[in-house]
């Protein structure tokens, strides 16, 4: 398994996040490597989690254990901060009466998923319907909440090409939240049928909000995974899906079948089919061969492109290095970049935006703030 | 931890340029290992001087920071050339001006250290020693904190930090960095008149903050700065021009608010952050202290250290 791991860097933080019990006797230098590696993957709160619970933690060296530690508490500060904030969105938000969807690591931490332990959050991400995203919105400002400095292209690319409104920040707590109306762009090549979604998910007790139900939140992740074209979270992705299938698939003897067909239902085989490519292949996650099979035939791809897909997302999926990607790293993840927009949008329309994109990157960093 | 205890003046400049270019150079300042590569002259020197009593490493087996300052990837390499902080390979800030390099280094270390360093409680306040007990000087800026900082670091207190005051959950003790003291506009020349006999970094105008430059921490502070210190007295400085020194009482909750506010760490450390800034008031004499001339401000202080420190509870 491990063999199809391409770098060294990705194997080591692979091996350590799932065998911490061995990692009692790392010589320092390891450690020095294997935390810096850590970080950039954001996965050090993982690491510290499996970490901390192992018998020898308080006998590593103090540095490690320094370094650890306050991985544990962002993490766990993150999470209060996480709970805080929704209950903020709820109040906003409970008037009007919308079904809210939490997604991602919001998600996560409400249901109380396993993929929540030792996760550190960046925005709130929430799904609701469409007709209603003007009510969201007002409501949202009433409260607080205000679109940023985005410029017209900005704006339209939101409105009328994304599945999402310009991420809105909070004026006075400066938190973000991301208010969807699908998972995917209304440009996209595939749009999944939102109604589905919501029809299945799943309340919350206790709270106004609802998630996605088992197998929608591990299409949504896969469909989230293989459509970003910024993959410097790719690994910890791929570690919360692990998660997710962990944890849901030993709930009901139907789950893969239930799985596959959802798949099929939301047009969404393809995303499915390399999730659980990829877990087995870097994560060695345990996917019933027969599952993969089925899900091979459903996406058709031929052996040329699979062995393209291969190149590109193992390498793609490998952690940053802390001192310099290797060329492999960089071209796949460019390959990743291009494709991610791809899917986002046709391609008259793809090369306008990339256009302007590398043009308004070259002249950046005009400004200085600490 | 490598035991090497050669100090950084011990290299030449030229071989210091070496090993920072090549990332294998690291700097010890209290227990903190940071490595550090750059390819500029002027961070070289500007390190061959501002540390030149700070033990260092070459090629350790483990840093507890892995930063750079180097210039950027964009057009802003080669024309109104900037500076970059990168810390594992990211970058935390937008780049600088070119000349402010040695500085951005500073600052960006002071980040990392108060965004990465949770086993401590970092209050925004500057820490010094004296007779086995530590005052702690905690201030918004333009207070005259730095200044009276640097007047004490010279007159025998035992510099712990300017900037980053760490406080020990367990012990409630205060760390040492002892690295160097960042002044600026005014208070440079008034150091300078103060005590002749001192070792700067380099100048530099920012449009921002005016003149900035940074004092190179006493010998002896540099060699404790692994002894820690308690904590006995805090003391929030204000500088008023023609004020005559006056020491005042401060109320222990209204200092306790402050170190809520002013701590970088206090909200992520939730329960701890709580226990110990309030263990840390409980067992110090707070005080407000408004004075406009250093020997009146030096004169308290040696009176407030010789006094036996009264623990409330």
């Amino acid at each position: 398994m491990t063999k199809m791991i391409p770098d060294m860097a990705g194997r080591d933080l692979v091996w350590a996040i799932k065998n911490p019990e061995l990692l009692g006797n790392i010589p320092l230098k390891h450690w020095d490597g294997l935390l810096r590696v850590a970080k950039r993957a954001n996965l050090i709160g993982r690491l510290s989690k499996n970490v901390k619970q192992q018998k020898f933690f308080d006998e590593l060296p103090e540095p490690v254990r320094n370094q650890l530690y306050s991985a544990g508490v962002l993490t766990s500060h993150q999470r209060a901060a996480i709970d805080w904030e929704t209950r903020h969105i709820a109040r906003a938000l409970e008037p009007i009466g919308v079904p809210i969807i939490l997604l991602k690591g919001a998600a996560y931490v409400l249901a109380n998923r396993t993929a929540a332990d030792g996760r550190l959050f960046g925005d709130v991400d929430i799904l609701v319907p469409r007709a209603q995203l003007n009510s969201v919105e007002a409501a949202l400002m009433v409260h607080g909440w205000a679109s940023g400095q985005v410029d017209s292209y900005d704006e339209r690319y939101y409105r009328q090409w994304m599945h999402e409104i310009p991420p809105m920040t909070h004026c006075e707590r400066g938190t973000v939240i991301d208010v969807h109306h699908n998972i995917l762009p209304s440009t996209s090549r595939t749009v999944p049928n939102v109604e589905l979604l919501h029809e299945s998910s799943q309340p919350i007790p206790g709270t106004i909000f609802r998630v996605l139900c088992p197998v929608d939140m591990i299409i949504h992740s896969a469909v989230h995974l293989f459509h970003e074209s910024e993959l410097q979270n790719g690994l910890r992705d791929l570690f919360d899906l692990d998660s997710l299938i962990k944890e849901f698939s030993g709930q009901g003897a139907s789950f893969w079948q239930d799985l596959v067909d959802r798949s099929i239902l939301l047009g969404q085989v393809l995303p499915l089919y390399l999730a659980l490519r990829y877990t087995k292949a870097i994560l060695a996650s345990e996917t019933p061969e027969q599952i993969n099979v089925l899900l091979e035939r459903e996406t058709r791809l031929g052996q040329l492109e699979l062995a393209v897909l291969d190149t590109v997302y193992l390498h793609a999926l490998m952690p940053d290095r802390p001192d310099g990607n290797d060329i492999s790293t960089l071209l796949a993840r460019f390959a990743v970049f291009l494709r991610g927009h791809y899917l986002r949008m046709p391609l008259g329309l793809l090369s306008m935006h990339l256009i302007r994109k590398f043009f308004l990157r070259l002249f950046r960093n005009t400004s200085r703030s600490i | 931890m490598s035991s090497s205890r050669h100090q950084v003046g011990d290299l030449s400049l030229a071989a210091l340029e070496d090993i920072l270019g090549e990332g294998r150079f690291a700097l010890q300042t209290g227990n903190l290992i940071s490595r550090i590569k750059s390819s500029f002259s002027d961070v070289a020197r500007s390190i061959h001087v501002l540390y030149a009593n700070h033990p260092y490493l070459i090629d350790p087996d483990f840093a507890d920071f892995h930063v750079e300052v180097g210039q950027p990837q964009n057009l802003r390499r080669w024309f109104k050339r900037q500076a970059e902080f990168l810390i594992d390979g990211e970058r935390p800030f937008e780049p600088l001006p070119r000349d402010q390099a040695p500085a951005f280094l500073e600052w960006g270390l002071n980040w990392a250290i108060a965004a990465s360093c949770h086993q401590w409680l970092t209050i925004h306040a500057a820490s010094l020693e004296r007779n086995g007990f530590a005052v702690i000087l905690p201030a918004p800026p333009g207070s005259g904190k730095s200044t009276l900082c640097a007047a004490l670091a010279l007159r025998g207190w035992r510099l712990l930090s300017d900037e980053l005051t760490l406080i020990d959950p367990e012990l409630i003790s205060a760390h040492a960095l002892a690295r160097p003291i960042n002044l600026k506009n005014a208070s440079i020349d008034l150091i300078q008149e103060f005590e002749p006999n001192t070792v700067w970094g380099p100048e530099v105008y920012d449009t921002a903050k005016g003149r900035v430059t940074h004092l190179c921490p006493p010998a002896e502070s540099v060699a404790r700065m692994q002894e820690p210190a308690q904590p006995r007295w805090i003391v929030f400085p204000r500088y008023e021009s023609g004020a005559k020194p006056l020491l005042t009482p401060r109320g222990k909750a209204q200092t306790f608010i402050h170190f809520a506010q002013n701590s970088f760490n206090y909200s992520p450390l939730g329960r701890t952050g709580f226990d110990i800034a309030g263990q840390l008031v409980g067992q110090c004499a707070c005080y407000d202290f408004a004075y406009s001339k250093l020997s009146d401000a030096l004169e308290v202080f040696d009176w407030l250290s010789s006094t036996p420190p009264h623990i409330e509870r």
